[in-house]
């Protein structure tokens, strides 16, 4: 038999049938929804009288719009809270499970799908969402998808799709302290590019990435997309399986023990082989600072703003001017002299309970700075809200200054109330540095929440590493 | 699904790598649950000098004179001429409709964002790859030459520039097919439902956890 990759084998369980030109219609196990980009699907289901293929694998939940306080009032935007009520409709008339907001299981898609153990080592897993890719770090098939897609999925339980090719991102050796998955994943797509993983998908592997827990290789993989890969992942171990006993929707007694037994496999064989390998070296990876409008433009803490003097392919110089001069920067500023008016710690990227407490670590015992107009907390969960403020994180945040909010996208992309004004600089923990994403005109620099923190309490980029 | 077959039309140069799909349609479009409406609010920070919100009369704001779509020789076009990974960023079908609402059928770049590419086909947009050193030769001529237009058939899998010029382009065939034909996906797939519940029926031995 020859050797297979963990994408291989994921592929291969769930093709159905294939085309002569290679497009395979491929069969999906869970199928998450969100309000924003579902509603022209059921719409469209209705208008042509379909109906859903299985309703069962659908896991629905508002996020995107849904508002970070004054939650007993509902939505103030009218805008919004049609789009939320649409998805409400969809889930009575279709019969779907939905956990809407004021459940304690609500929360970002991407975080809920697998605290609930909806999202299960093997699977395919999609969403009308790009940053799907973050479910593969359970060893499972996970791809963003259009509305239209949504639709098919809805319909027919299917999706079509051409065989990606397969890259294998190999973390060597282990990060130093102060070092977290987000520094790995930026790291990474400063090295291939925004559009290096265009095309492919992305296996992570290499000791620093068996060393992370689960939330770490969430994090990993839910930035495969911005190095261009629809899907990343990881392949299963204990930590894995360790990760996923016990959520309320994992399989149990026998089924929990055959399940298991066929997780084990779900690894690349040792001579598996991949169309691209790339090697990086933890060690080297320091804390990272995004200084532009694209994720690829990221620098080590220790690391100046570059100047496009020095670039000769033009386009990506006057890319680099474009976004020199949006993010209010100068050439040869060192990242730690830049200052920052806003925080927002959040997003499906790290809002996860080791992110929170990662940020906690660091905000203990000190206080926001005063030039920081704002710093917020917004769990991804109400789950992982209700663990922090029993853990007593909220009190460490609300002493320093922090706002500590609820559950959802929030500044991530600012379809609710929570946005930068124009010219605002933020650090972020979130995963898109584009312009105007979280504000029109605001400027975003991505981090680790660790990271973060460390800019809220000194009012600029700081190493962490230094703040002892 | 509308059809595609052949297209002469005025082409429009935009000038940026890495379009985003923020950039495409921001945010604040999103919000509406309907597929149409969205092109006044096409690449919405760059063509207006003001804020826009959902809802506002777009004709009334403060047009950004100096954006490539905002000059009168380019109204009209059809045919979006782009630098790489065009489309990068989020799923957003909304800047699909966007593009199309507008009265784009093509857009030529050297590398499109996956996601973006695979659901222009769903809305009959033709996302169409050519050779870094092809694209720029097409935008220093559609910049110097105002009316610049090029025909694109999908038959012959040519772009066709006013001088005669004719480069070949890739393009799967089933997509190829299906955007020829005006098939809607989720028809030609419910034809293989037996197949689907077969697989089905397999996979519950198999895994049975999954069901
Ligand atoms: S947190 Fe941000 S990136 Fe994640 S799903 Fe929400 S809006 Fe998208």
């Amino acid at each position: 038999m020859t050797a297979k990759t963990l994408y291989d084998k994921l592929w291969d369980a769930h093709v159905v049938r294939t085309e002569e030109d290679g497009t395979a219609l491929l069969y999906i196990d869970r199928h998450l929804v969100h309000e924003v980009t579902s509603p022209q699907a059921f719409e469209g289901l209705r208008l042509t009288a379909r109906k859903l293929w299985r309703s069962h694998s659908v896991v629905a939940v508002p996020d995107h719009n849904v508002p970070t306080r004054d939650r007993d009032q509902g939505i103030a935007d009218p805008v919004s809270r049609t789009q939320v009520e649409t998805l409400q409709q969809n889930v009575r008339h279709f019969g779907l499970t939905f956990f809407p907001m004021g459940d304690i299981r609500q929360g970002i898609v991407h975080v809920i799908g697998p605290e609930q153990g909806a999202t299960l080592p093997g699977m395919t897993v999609v969403c009308g969402d790009s940053h799907t890719s973050t479910h593969g770090a359970f060893g499972a098939l996970s791809m963003g998808i259009g509305t239209s897609e949504v639709e098919h999925v809805l319909a027919t339980q299917c999706l079509l799709q051409k065989k990606m090719k397969s890259m294998l991102i190999c973390v060597d050796g282990q990060v130093g302290p102060g070092v977290t998955a987000k520094d790995i994943v930026l790291a990474i797509i400063g090295e291939i590019g925004t559009a290096g993983g265009t095309g492919y998908a992305i296996e992570f592997g290499g000791d620093a990435i068996r060393a992370l827990s689960m939330e770490g290789r969430m994090t990993v993989c839910n930035m495969a997309i911005e190095a261009g890969a629809r899907a990343g992942m990881v392949a299963v171990d204990d930590t894995t399986i360790d990760y996923v006993k016990g959520r309320p929707f994992a399989p149990k007694g026998a089924y929990w023990h055959q399940a298991v037994e066929a997780w084990r496999e779900l690894r690349s064989d040792p001579d598996a082989r991949f169309d691209r390998v790339v090697h990086i070296d933890a060690a080297r990876i320091e804390p990272q600072v995004t200084w532009g409008t694209s994720p690829e433009m990221v620098l080590p803490v220790s690391g100046k703003v570059p100047n496009p003097d020095e670039v000769t392919d033009e386009v990506k110089a006057n890319g680099m001017r474009r976004a020199l001069e949006y993010m209010g920067l100068t050439a040869g500023t060192p990242i730690t002299d830049v200052t920052v008016d806003k925080i927002f710690i959040g997003s499906c990227t790290n809002a996860r309970l080791e992110d929170i407490r990662a940020a906690a670590e660091v905000v203990k015992g000190r206080r926001v700075a005063g030039n920081v107009k704002l710093a917020m907390v917004v769990p991804g969960s109400g789950l992982v809200k209700q663990q922090a403020e029993a853990e007593g994180l909220d009190r460490i945040f609300l002493d320093a200054g922090f706002e500590w909010r609820e559950p959802g996208c929030s500044m991530c992309l600012a379809m609710n109330a929570d946005r930068l004004e124009p010219g605002e600089r933020c650090a972020s923990t979130s995963n898109r540095n584009f312009e105007s994403r979280q504000g029109l005109g605001g400027r975003t620099h991505l981090v680790s929440p660790a990271m973060a923190a460390a800019a809220a309490v000194t009012g600029r980029f700081a190493d962490v590493r230094e703040l002892n | 699904m509308e059809k595609f077959e052949t297209l002469n039309a005025l082409v429009c140069p935009l000038d940026r790598s890495n379009v985003d799909t923020d950039a495409i349609i921001p945010k604040q479009y999103l919000k509406s649950v309907k597929r149409t409406g969205f092109g006044p609010n096409l690449f919405d920070d760059w063509r207006y000098l003001d804020p826009g919100e959902p809802g506002m009369d777009h004709g009334r704001r403060k047009i950004n004179p100096d954006f490539v779509l905002n000059q009168s020789r380019y109204e009209g076009a059809q045919i979006l001429l782009a630098r790489k990974n065009f489309g990068c960023g989020s799923s957003r079908e909304h800047a699909v409709w966007a593009l199309t609402n507008y009265g784009f059928r093509v857009v030529i770049a050297p590398s499109f964002a996956d996601i973006f590419f695979n659901n222009s086909f769903k809305n009959g947009l033709l996302p169409l790859i050519l050779d870094e050193a092809i694209v720029d030769q097409l935008f220093r001529e559609a910049e110097a030459t105002p009316g610049y237009t090029l025909t694109v058939d999908l038959h012959a899998q040519t772009v066709v520039t006013p001088s005669g010029e004719s480069f070949p382009f890739q393009v799967d065939p089933f997509r190829r097919h299906c955007l020829l034909n005006g098939l809607d996906d989720i028809g030609l797939t419910l034809q293989h439902g037996e197949d689907i519940r077969a697989y089905e029926a397999r996979r519950r031995t198999e895994a049975p956890w999954l069901f």
